[in-house]
């Protein structure tokens, strides 16, 4: 079972409180009706998958019930970050060094 | 104990732990032995001087103990306390005795002297490496009666009780600073240093009592008392300290992401008489900030031929059971060495008094003070010798000894042998927590590497021999990991003094001389799988170039002891027969569990009436008290229909259904989902999230409304109240109550967080009771206050808020039926009061309560669609008929532009529609295919299938609703559904046979 | 609300309670409950129509007489009150929110006694401890299969909320948690 820390409720908390939901930052357009096929089947149907970092979307379903994104590494499973809907994609290459530097703590 | 003292042979007065005040007495394949109060089966088996345990896997050798620890490969026992409370593959190392134990031998028949399957031994050149994948591969057909059978008999590692388990199983979670695996010199020290420096420490030892090698080592001092003392002291010491948390008997099982790490405690398996309150086992589910890993190391076997006699143990547990237990292995016992601990054991058996023949020492040069010490002794010792073979069947007899570089044969008669080759630090649980071993070539072992989470290895796990060096490690991780997680605390230190305790030089990994390669002896590298270092060479040579397979092929390491002292050897022997350094070669993964784990652990509470809550609705008992069925929905109980005076379940739905459409029917609707939507934008909100346009629905009117996902596939139905300008009531399928609010969160959240829009489940605030049928306002209308019922005031598809009984509620006159009808919201406390008012009132008129599948029926005959079960994830508004309830001026909403994806514009697309059998009686099967053509050849041409099928009572004929391919278009066309025994001809037609018109919704 | 109703209402748990060494399991009474949801902007004018300020810290709650009130989440708050219905006091209040009564959707069960945290951690995957969950925390979360509502209302005591249909769940793994710890603790 993960820890995940919720940026709302400013704690980790155990998984099973959670729920995925996805990849982050797939926005819907405000112009739906106005979509391309290619332009929706883009926004519906495809997704990165990607092997290392990926952002994807949780919600905090049993707890504050927030959605919220998460970069996280596919092949060692860790969360480098959490953040609040909303807000920007965090700063990559910032993130992985700074994940480097805490391995090497331990 | 009235009866007389049995004799234990083996056991030596003044020597170990145990209290001969204590007596025991257990049972062994049904003979009554003696045992004290502290013995496992197995010490109390070798006390008895039994050393013949079990029979092997797959040749059926005899075996016998060969540990006294949880490696242990061989003594494997069924313990049975009752008649359902049998459990096999106890390790008789680790069981306690309790007072009337009963263990069975497993794996011989018809008796552990006289196996039949001993067979297998002599024809062992046909069970060689890899036999299950070469013997039993032709002819196929063979497999399911002969081969499988075979196997699963001759094969088996004892038997599964075939009664419940009538035992509990408790589970918690645990959170810590500290968390401790293993509770010798290293973890105990650690332990006290973090414990002292304010932090939570759990630690846990998989024994009843502490100090690991302690139990055996008696030359070590520390703080001025003997080492096995110091450790019962030490864990007291913890023990009453708050912020501490000892567990005995514990074992760590599997170490997780996040330090998250599961324990088994065994709780009642040592007692005589458990009260029925206290769990057999609990599981710890630890999350800690920090894990000091103390788990030590394991002693490993010679690999020799006919190592695995009874009676050929290792030698440190010779002196676990010599010091601890007060048993001596033998009378006359032979050593055979590669590393000093050996000499230790033979040193304390000897000033037990037990004869020492020789010991054998594969170096040339072993530690001179030693070998003189032996002497002294006067033990023989034979630097540069091997044992090449043991002798005797049953039980060990002699050994066959020779110089390392060839020579003579002396054969010497003994009656046991005690064995080192060496020790394997148990890197597993740090291994199991994704951290990279590393080689130690000067030593032939793992040790600790790259560590991939917030942990520490101390001890002999981590490759640190020297005692004091071990405790110094160990109390400086455990004040590191006291201070890393407390930074603010201030920071105390501890000293513990020791003395004595050897590092333990010499080592060997891989065939023992006599077992080399061109060899045809029988030394065995995994006990329990019968796997000789013959077995590994042949892997390699049938070209397995990888540990992993070479594991898989020969099953080495893959019992149950997971190949605790399997392991080294079999890779030492595997990188020789590649020519490869060892490190190449590679170390097979540890995976959890480090030990066997019951189920019934992990399943913890998760059974019988916890094993899923079963909802009921607040009407449940009513239901019950009135003879309803139930049926399962989800975890809820709803009421599936209500036979009486002996009726069958057709004969009460045909009545239902009937009742309820000529007089009146009442109906449990309370697990319907329900969302009150509330804010300024809720209008707006529903009309994003639904097809339907949602703006002018006036303040008491309901609408019907249909939700699709981006897709624009249905994905819930139900009706929508509007209470008030800015709230609505919004219902959804029983099924899509969890998933419809999650979805409206993540738009509401993530993509319109602009509006002032909130949702709140009430989905069990409000019971509700429909009562449909002609009389449905008749039967209401005198309870109800402050609601016009009149058609006028109150038409279909409108509410209002009043009282009924007295108790507040939201009426809503809807249906879904196609009769007139009403449904009743009050606050679910009362649900059961009011519906045991109205339901006598509908008795006395001669209505009836009606069921879900009276209700199924009923919105059939009207061509009602249930999502799910006439939707599958595929159909669209406009395929389910239901194309008038999307908005077209609506220039947003989910799903606007996945319905004009082409796919789902083009013709040809699977559409809704009602099926008539021609024949007037067939029932059609849900779920059966639809053709055009029945006389086509097979594999046939599928154009769809029958979603919703019933007896209809009140059209008096088979009615049935189908997905079809351009089934609009298709209406009157014959088609065929084939079954097994019979074509069924059908016509296509609408979906409504009752009342098409829709009169009788308006009375 | 309740002035006219003349009918027996019937709670979720009727009266049950279950006690051993250590640890009391009790199905608490009637009581009136509102899920509150609110922005940032207009939590003041609540605080002060509820008579309870709204606490904004997650995992905090705050109490005025026989009132609490809990944070579940940044917008979203569950009132608590054995005596006097909550929703009555939001009728006159002129900000956009959302009062909903559900004083009968959830029942609670109140859990005491020096077991009480481990007999909640046999189910619930949260750290009890009081340095973590001290006295006032409350927290939306998990017990064994359904979710919960938790709060510390005294150091040995907890009040759990949950839907009343998974009230005859919640409740039977409480009570079976007690049993086997008071006889673990007995050892
Ligand atoms: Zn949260």
């Amino acid at each position: 079972m993960l820890l995940i820390h919720c940026p709302y409720c400013a704690e980790e908390r155990p998984e099973t409180e959670f729920a995925h939901a996805g990849e982050a930052h797939i926005e819907r357009s405000t112009e739906m009706n106005a979509l391309t096929d290619e332009g929706f089947s883009k926004f519906f149907f495809y997704r990165d998958n990607t092997k290392g970092t990926t952002f994807e979307r949780w919600r905090h379903i049993h707890g504050c019930g927030r959605y919220f994104n998460a970069a996280r590494d596919t092949v060692s499973d860790k969360f480098l970050t959490t953040y609040k809907a909303g807000e920007p994609k965090p700063d990559l290459s910032k993130l992985v060094d700074d994940q480097t530097n805490a391995g090497a703590k331990s | 104990m009235n009866a007389p003292v049995l004799i234990q042979p083996n056991r030596i007065a003044g020597k170990g732990r145990l209290s001969v005040a204590d007596p025991m007495r257990f049972t062994f394949d049904g003979k009554t032995l003696p045992a004290l109060k502290g013995d496992t089966v197995a010490s109390a088996l070798i006390a008895n001087d039994i050393h013949l345990v079990g029979r092997s896997f797959k040749y059926h050798r005899p075996r016998g103990i060969v540990s006294a620890g949880p490696e242990e490969p061989n003594a494997l026992l069924g313990i049975q306390r009752d008649v359902a409370r049998h459990t096999p593959n106890i390790r008789a190392t680790v069981q306690e005795v309790y007072d009337g134990l009963e263990a069975t031998s497993q794996n011989r028949w018809p008796s552990l002297k006289y196996d039949i399957g001993e067979i297998n031994d002599v024809v062992s050149p046909l069970l060689s490496a890899g036999f299950y994948y070469k013997t039993f591969m032709w002819p196929r057909k063979a497999w399911d009666k002969v081969y499988e059978p075979f196997i699963r008999n001759a094969a088996g590692l004892g038997k599964a009780p075939v009664h419940k388990d009538p035992d509990r199983y408790s589970s918690q979670h645990e959170h810590c600073d500290v968390l401790i695996l293993g509770g010798g010199v290293a973890g105990l020290s650690a332990a006290l240093a973090a414990a002292k420096n304010g932090a939570r420490v759990i630690i846990c030892d998989e024994q009843p009592t502490f100090g690991g090698a302690l139990h055996f080592d008696t030359d070590i001092v520390i703080d001025g008392m003997d080492g096995f003392s110091w450790a019962q002291q030490a864990m007291a010491k913890l023990a009453a300290m708050d912020n501490v948390r000892v567990l005995t008997r514990t074992t760590a099982f599997g170490y997780y992401a996040q330090n998250y790490v599961g324990l088994i405690e065994r709780v009642s398996e040592h007692l005589s008489a458990p009260s029925a309150d206290l769990p057999r086992e609990r599981l710890w589910e630890v999350r800690a900030k920090k894990v000091i890993i103390a788990t030590g190391s394991i002693e490993r076997h010679m690999v020799f031929a006919n190592n695995d006699r009874p009676g050929i143990l290792l030698a440190s547990s010779a002196r676990t059971y010599l010091n601890h237990y007060g048993v001596a292995v033998g009378k006359n016992v032979g050593v055979y060495t590669a590393n000093d601990s050996a000499y230790a054991a033979a040193f304390d058996l000897k000033e037990a008094g037990i004869n020492i023949p020789a010991i054998v020492d594969i170096r040339e040069h072993p530690n001179a003070e030693l070998v003189a010490k032996a002497k002294a002794l006067g033990i023989r010792v034979l630097t540069g010798h091997g044992v090449m073979a043991a002798g005797g069947k049953l039980r060990v007899s002699s050994m066959s000894v020779a110089p390392v570089n060839g020579g003579a044969r002396e054969v010497i008669p003994i009656d046991s042998i005690i064995m080192s080759g060496g020790w394997t630090p148990s890197v597993h649980m740090f291994s199991q927590s994704r951290g990279k071993v590393a080689y130690d070539a000067a030593k032939s072992r793992f040790v600790p590497g790259v560590y991939a989470q917030d942990c520490v290895s101390v001890g002999s796990c981590n490759g640190t021999d020297d005692l004091s060096a071990i405790i110094d490690e160990a109390i400086k991780a455990g004040e590191e990991a006291a201070t890393y997680v407390r930074p603010n605390t201030s920071q105390v230190s501890i000293s513990i003094e020791a003395n004595g305790g050897n590092a333990w030089e010499g080592t060997l990994i891989g065939a023992a001389p006599g077992a080399e390669a061109g060899k045809v002896v029988k030394a065995f590298v995994d006990f329990q799988n019968d796997v000789t270092a013959k077995d590994i060479r042949l892997a390699v040579q049938e070209g397995f170039q990888s540990i992993e397979h070479v594991k898989r092929f020969t099953t080495n390491g893959m019992a149950t002891d997971q190949g605790k002292l399997s392991n080294m050897h079999g890779l030492a022997i595997a990188a020789e027969a590649l020519g490869k350094e060892l490190p190449e070669v590679g170390l097979t993964t540890f995976r959890a569990p480090y030990t066997p784990i019951t189920f019934g652990a992990l399943v913890s509470h998760s059974k019988g009436a916890l094993f899923e809550p079963t909802r009921k609705t607040p009407m449940h008992e009513s239901e019950v008290a009135i003879g309803a069925v139930f049926e399962d929905v989800g975890n809820w109980k709803r009421a599936w229909y209500y036979p009486k005076g002996g009726e069958d379940m057709h004969a009460a739905v045909n009545r239902e259904c009937k009742t309820t459409r000529t007089n009146v029917g009442m109906f449990d609707a309370s697990t319907l989902g329900k969302i009150e939507v509330v804010g300024p934008d809720a209008a707006e909100f529903l009309n994003l999230i639904y097809t339907n346009p949602f703006l002018k629905l006036g303040v008491g009117k309901l609408r019907y409304g249909i939700m699709c996902r981006e897709d624009g596939f249905i994905y819930d139905d139900g009706v929508v109240a509007r209470i008030a300008e800015d709230r609505f009531h919004v219902t959804t399928t029983t099924g899509g109550a969890p998933r419809v609010l999650n979805m409206m969160e993540d738009y509401l959240q993530t993509e319109f967080p602009h509006m002032k829009v909130w949702l709140t489940s009430t989905s069990e605030q409000w019971a509700v009771i429909a009562v449909q049928g002609p009389k449905s306002r008749d039967i209401i209308a005198p309870f109800v206050d402050g609601i016009d019922l009149s058609a006028e005031a109150l038409p279909h598809m409108s509410m209002a808020e009043g009282t009924i009984c007295g108790v507040p509620t939201r009426l809503m006159r809807m249906s879904f039926t196609g009769e007139m009808g009403f449904e009743i919201n009050v606050p679910a406390d009362y649900g059961r009061a009011v519906w045991d008012t109205l339901y006598e009132a509908v008795e006395a008129a001669d209505g009836c309560a009606y069921g879900t599948e009276s209700m199924h029926v009923l919105r059939a005959e009207k061509g009602y669609i249930i999502v799910g079960q006439d939707t599958d994830g595929t159909v669209t508004p406009h395929d389910a008929g239901l194309d008038w309830a999307v908005g077209k001026k609506k220039t947003d909403f989910v799903g606007i532009r996945g319905l004009k994806r082409p796919d789902l514009v083009a013709s040809g697309r699977r559409q809704l529609v009602g099926l008539k059998s021609i024949d007037g009686r067939s029932v059609l099967e849900e779920g059966a295919q639809i053709v055009e053509d029945p006389n086509q050849p097979v594999p046939m041409k599928m154009i769809g299938w029958v979603s919703s099928s019933y007896w209809s009572e009140n059209a008096q004929k088979p009615i049935a609703m189908a997905l079809i391919e351009d089934g609009f278009n298709l209406m009157g066309k014959k088609l065929y559904v084939p079954m097994a025994n019979e074509v069924i001809e059908v016509e296509v037609c609408k979906a409504v046979f009752v009342d098409e018109e829709g009169g009788r919704l308006h009375g | 609300m309740d002035n006219s109703v003349k009918l027996r209402r019937s709670l979720p748990l009727a009266e049950k309670a279950f006690g051993a060494s250590g640890v009391s399991v009790t199905s608490m009474g009637a009581g009136y409950r509102c899920s509150l949801r609110v922005g940032a902007d207009d939590v003041a004018a609540l605080s002060q129509a509820l008579g309870v300020d709204l606490p904004q810290t997650p995992k905090t709650s705050a109490r005025s007489a026989s009132r609490i009130a809990m944070w579940l989440g940044p917008d979203e708050w569950s009132i608590y009150d054995s005596k006097n219905n909550p929703i009555d006091d939001l009728k006159n209040v002129d900000v956009a929110c959302a009062g909903v009564d559900v004083s009968h959707r959830n029942t609670a069960i109140e859990v005491s006694g020096s077991l009480a945290a481990g007999v909640i951690n046999a189910g619930c995957p949260q750290d009890l401890s009081l340095e973590v969950f001290p006295v006032g925390a409350c927290s939306r979360t998990i017990l064994g299969k359904v979710e919960i509502v938790l709060c510390r209302t005294k150091a040995d005591i907890f009040h759990v909320e949950c839907w009343r249909s998974f009230s005859p769940y919640v409740f039977e793994f409480l009570s079976t948690a007690a049993k086997e710890q008071s006889a673990l603790a007995a050892r």
